[in-house]
């Protein structure tokens, strides 16, 4: 007699075994493995004891408390991914514009200098907010390769990271451009410091080995691309509110 | 009449920040419990609460409203979860490099004390099921916390984690070896 073995009988526990009718059968007619099921239900069951802390009575209150204040204010809701992007891509277009038709028009000016046309305003405020979001995005990227343990490598979704990086580069060369041409140095630098990150991870490896891990942790740790990103997307923030 | 996650969304997507704090309100209790059981601890949990809800406010643009709100915050929250807990653990390696060799984790179960006392033998095993659960990977603890106790399947399991289903079902099933190996010896039936 073939006896279950400890994933057929997880599954059988968590219910997840429906292609397999024989287990609840055999569990009937054989001592050894209903032991082994009692004792894994045994296990399971003492899982209870870990308890749960109930929050404070106003805890809901307090959490918005801390919320509120961190939240960024929409200029006209939210938009779909599309949406949001052409609204992007729009406002980096006329900052674009704005900037290359005023350095034209007066030369001796410095490129920095605001364009006078109130416009620009709304569009940077609209570029500061999906910069904020690309930084916030590209963060989460980057965290999750700076804080896996070189062990468990194959733990990490690497083809998941790749993709989310490749999507991230696309998307960063108008905000670089525009930062650019609008005299914003700090910012295009840190652009084109994480760009090379994550380009590097876009075309990384297919299996990311422990050593491939340590040589991308070791150019974040190097380059402290993670604490600029953090300063940036605060600035940003501020900038915003 | 209570308004539906999915109308709250729509709100707070125009703009209405009353509707956002309905959806905290709903919400971040069962938040606060799965992030608890992901983390370990309460001040940790309460920072995966507040990153979870911030990071669906940035991301409401995204929200698909086919999918449920709930599911959709939850799946944030998890992977808060998971940022939090790798974290720390690389600030305790890194803290811990200069150490010798760390003490066996099972040596810190306390034995099964024949105490008549019940509610010292519940302390116990709940020293003993914590010290287990510390024991599993970030992602083992991750996959099995939603597996057990937020009774996802393991196909959800998989979305929620960003891996493949395969996976996540290996991660459930070592954190439950794991847990078998640390905590039978604790509840086995006393034989006479």
């Amino acid at each position: 007699m073939k006896h279950l073995d400890q994933s057929q009988l997880i599954l059988h526990y968590y219910g997840e075994d429906e292609g397999d009718a024989n287990a609840a059968a055999h569990l009937a007619g054989c001592p050894l493995c209903l032991e082994s099921y009692q004792s894994l239900e045994r296990v399971l069951g003492a899982m209870e004891a870990l308890d749960v802390p109930e929050p404070a009575a106003n805890y809901e209150a307090a959490l918005w408390g801390r919320i509120e204040p961190r939240l960024r204010p929409r200029l006209s809701g939210w938009l779909p991914v599309w949406g949001w992007r052409l609204a992007t891509a729009a406002a980096c277009t006329a900052l674009l514009a704005i900037s290359l038709l005023t350095s034209r028009l007066a030369p001796n000016r410095r490129p920095a200098e605001p364009a006078p046309l109130a416009d620009s305003q709304a569009g940077e405020r609209v570029l500061r907010v999906a910069v904020g979001d690309y930084l916030d995005r590209s963060q989460m990227v980057l965290l999750e390769l700076a804080n896996t343990d070189s062990t468990r490598t194959r733990q990490i979704p690497w083809s998941v990271t790749r993709d989310r990086a490749s999507d991230l580069v696309s998307e960063s060369r108008l905000y670089r451009q525009t930062a650019e041409h609008t005299g914003d140095v700090a910012v295009a630098h840190v652009l084109d410091d994480l760009d090379r990150v994550l380009l590097d991870i876009a075309h990384g490896p297919d299996q990311l080995s422990p050593r491939d891990l340590d040589r991308f942790q070791q150019r974040l740790d190097a380059q402290g691309i993670l604490f600029k990103i953090r300063v940036l997307s605060s600035n940003m923030q501020k900038q915003v509110l | 009449m209570e308004l539906s996650d999915r109308a709250l969304v729509t709100q707070a997507r125009s703009g209405d920040p009353d509707a956002f704090r309905a959806l905290v309100e709903r919400h971040s209790r069962v938040v606060f419990r799965q992030a608890f059981r992901m983390t370990g601890n309460r001040e940790d949990a309460e920072d995966v609460v507040q990153e979870a809800f911030l990071r669906a406010y940035r991301q409401l643009g995204r929200f698909d409203e086919r999918a449920g709100f709930g599911t959709w915050l939850y799946r944030i929250s998890t992977n808060c979860a998971l940022d939090t807990v790798r974290a720390r653990r690389r600030r305790n390696e890194n803290s811990a490099v200069a150490e010798p060799d760390a003490p066996d984790p099972m040596a810190q179960v306390p034995a099964r004390d024949p105490s008549p006392e019940r509610s010292a033998w519940s302390a116990q095993l709940r020293g003993a099921v914590e010290d287990a659960m510390n024991e599993l990977s970030p992602t083992e603890r991750a996959a099995f916390v939603l597996r057990h106790f937020e009774g996802m399947h393991i196909e959800e399991v998989g979305r929620a984690l960003r891996c493949r289903p395969g996976a996540a079902k290996h991660s459930v099933f070592r954190a439950v070896q794991k847990l078998r190996r640390a905590l039978e010896p604790l509840v086995a039936p006393v034989r006479s």
